[in-house]
């Protein structure tokens, strides 16, 4: 590929190199994708349903062990070490990711789920630490001063979109090095929507995105580099303005205008 | 025309129904009468004398009371581990596998066993292990029954709360795993807390199936009109009395059996509608 246009200021976070993914042995969802992604950087990974968009960002945490019928291969190198050959609990606590529906746990207080990494992978705070967590993390995503008075109250206490923003703080509780993001705001209101992308904004000083979004305009508005791809494979990869504007594929060309999607 | 004869029928069987239930706690509650003349509802409760010689005639259910309880709830207390772990396999670390298919098959298989058939197991298998065992010298008793009783009940139990476990939804369970969550600690701090009132409502009825098993009981328990001296010791449950003794019953004596009979059937009620209530208020929320 010689749309090398990425946008970045330092080495890459995430390095995939040659990755497939395959639901039976002839049937590959993504196919030798090979790529870099640079830190404190919003990618968005575009294409029409079932090209593999998903599939790719899943295999990246390691979400593909959990169905016994799916292998990956390839590297996938977070800060230099191979995710595939790392445990992978390990691998999601510094990769997190963020679901198309929002997950909160429904017996959990709102407390409790911008914890619930911590509770359970077994690791023990004391209350002083636990009220730090609770505050930077809802903090971070704009939802502590609606939330502050009730947290004793259950996750499914609060609205579509607060409950995603509850997602994405249990998420940055851990920390981790990439945030994972799989169609984030499919399942939410424009208002929602739109708190969440400023809120991506904001957080990409700390973290680097990746996320996996089905709205076109929502990629030019949030993301430095964008991913297009087609039938599991990964055709473009550059710098979104000029993806938007001089797209290098023909296929590209055509997704963006709407020819096919 | 034919629509309007199809309707009345269908309201004719209903209604039946209805008064087919009424008449049997008619039955019941008439045939009590005279227990209840002479020892009061809760004198009746509260006695546990069981005297049927003419000359000393004297009627309490609590003996037969304390003696199912003992045996349904030390019955749910073994039941549990192995159901749970019947549910777990089948609704968590199986689920959709073929194994998962096989066992529940088997536990079905289980259900489908006449109490008489266990009774006989129990008499002949489970009794001299209980002697080996030197929980007491006969084998029968509470402790036999009761475990007897729990594989009985552990069908009941583990199909539904397998149920209940494999309807926690995939997506809570990804995002604990995406936190970095291992399988142990997905399925006790996220599939069992989600599942739980289903679970508890599973063993509920479970529990109601205990206190009302007869046959395989009467069989094990050791017939006993006291009340039962612990696990080691012997008793009767209140459907176990009921069995052993209505054929020679009459008068007073048969009065206070149907008294018996009367307050299973309002505990085993009880026991359902509290199910119903926790299952109820499960799919609201």
């Amino acid at each position: 590929m010689e749309n090398i246009k990425i946008t970045h200021s330092k080495n890459a976070i995430l390095q995939l190199k040659d990755v497939s993914v395959s639901y039976t042995p002839e049937k590959f969802a993504v196919k030798k994708v090979s790529t870099d992604i640079y830190p404190n950087t919003i990618t968005a990974i575009m294409g029409p349903s079932g090209c593999g968009k998903s599939t790719l960002i899943r295999a990246i945490n390691r979400m593909h062990d959990l169905y016994a019928h799916i292998t990956t291969t390839g590297e996938i190198l977070l800060k230099g070490r191979n995710v595939l050959e790392m445990d992978p609990m390990e691998v999601r606590r510094m990769a997190g990711m963020v679901f198309q529906q929002p997950n909160p746990f429904p017996t959990m207080s709102i407390y409790e789920n911008v914890l619930a990494g911590y509770s359970l992978n077994g690791i023990r705070l004391n209350r002083s630490e636990k009220d730090e967590i609770v505050e930077q993390s809802l903090m971070s995503v704009a939802l502590w001063d609606e939330v502050k008075d009730v947290m004793s109250k259950r996750g499914s206490f609060l609205s579509g979109g607060q409950q995603q923003r509850l997602c994405i703080a249990r998420t940055l509780a851990l920390k981790p090095e990439v945030l994972l993001m799989d169609e984030p705001t499919s399942a939410l209101d424009p208002i929602s929507t739109n708190k969440i992308e400023e809120l991506l904004l904001e957080l990409k000083q700390k973290f680097t995105i990746i996320i996996v979004t089905h709205n076109m305009s929502q990629a030019a508005r949030i993301s430095d580099n964008s991913m297009f791809m087609y039938l599991g494979e990964l055709v473009e990869h550059g710098n979104t303005a000029q993806m938007f504007t001089k797209p290098q594929h023909k296929r590209t060309e055509e997704y963006l205008t709407g020819v096919f999607g | 025309m034919k629509d309007k004869i199809f309707r009345f029928l269908l309201f004719v069987a209903a209604l039946l129904i209805l008064l087919l239930s009424a008449a049997i706690v008619y039955a019941l509650v008439s045939r009590s009468g005279e227990t209840f003349r002479e020892y009061g509802i809760w004198g009746f409760i509260t006695s546990a004398e069981w005297d049927p010689r003419s000359a000393t005639e004297e009627y309490g259910a609590l003996s037969f009371i304390l003696g199912t309880l003992y045996t349904a709830f030390f019955a749910l207390l073994l039941c549990v581990p192995f159901s749970l772990a019947v549910a777990l396999f089948n609704g968590e670390y199986f689920k959709g596998k073929k194994i998962a298919g096989v066992v529940r098959s088997v536990v079905d298989l289980l259900a489908g066993i006449p109490s008489i058939v266990y009774g006989l197991w129990g008499f002949y298998t489970v009794r001299p292990l209980v002697i080996a065992l030197d929980v007491n010298a006969q084998g029968f008793g509470i402790f036999l029954s009761s475990v007897v009783l729990a594989i009985m009940i552990i069908p009941y139990a583990s199909s539904l709360s397998g149920e209940f476990l494999s309807m926690v939804p995939n997506n809570l369970k990804e995002g604990a795993y995406s936190l970095g969550a291992t399988r142990i600690e997905v399925v006790q701090h996220i599939s069992l807390p989600t599942a739980a009132s289903g679970i508890v409502a599973s063993y509920i009825l479970a529990l109601g199936r205990a206190l009302g098993e007869t046959m395989a009981v009467t069989m094990l328990i050791g017939n006993t009109n006291r009340i039962p001296g612990g696990l080691r010791g012997t008793g009767n449950t209140m459907a176990s009395v009921i069995a052993n003794q209505f054929g020679e019953a009459d008068g007073l004596k048969l009065s206070a059996l149907i008294t018996i009979g009367l307050l299973l059937f309002i505990i085993t009620a009880v026991i359902n509608l509290i199910a119903k209530l926790v299952m109820k208020k499960l799919s609201h929320a």
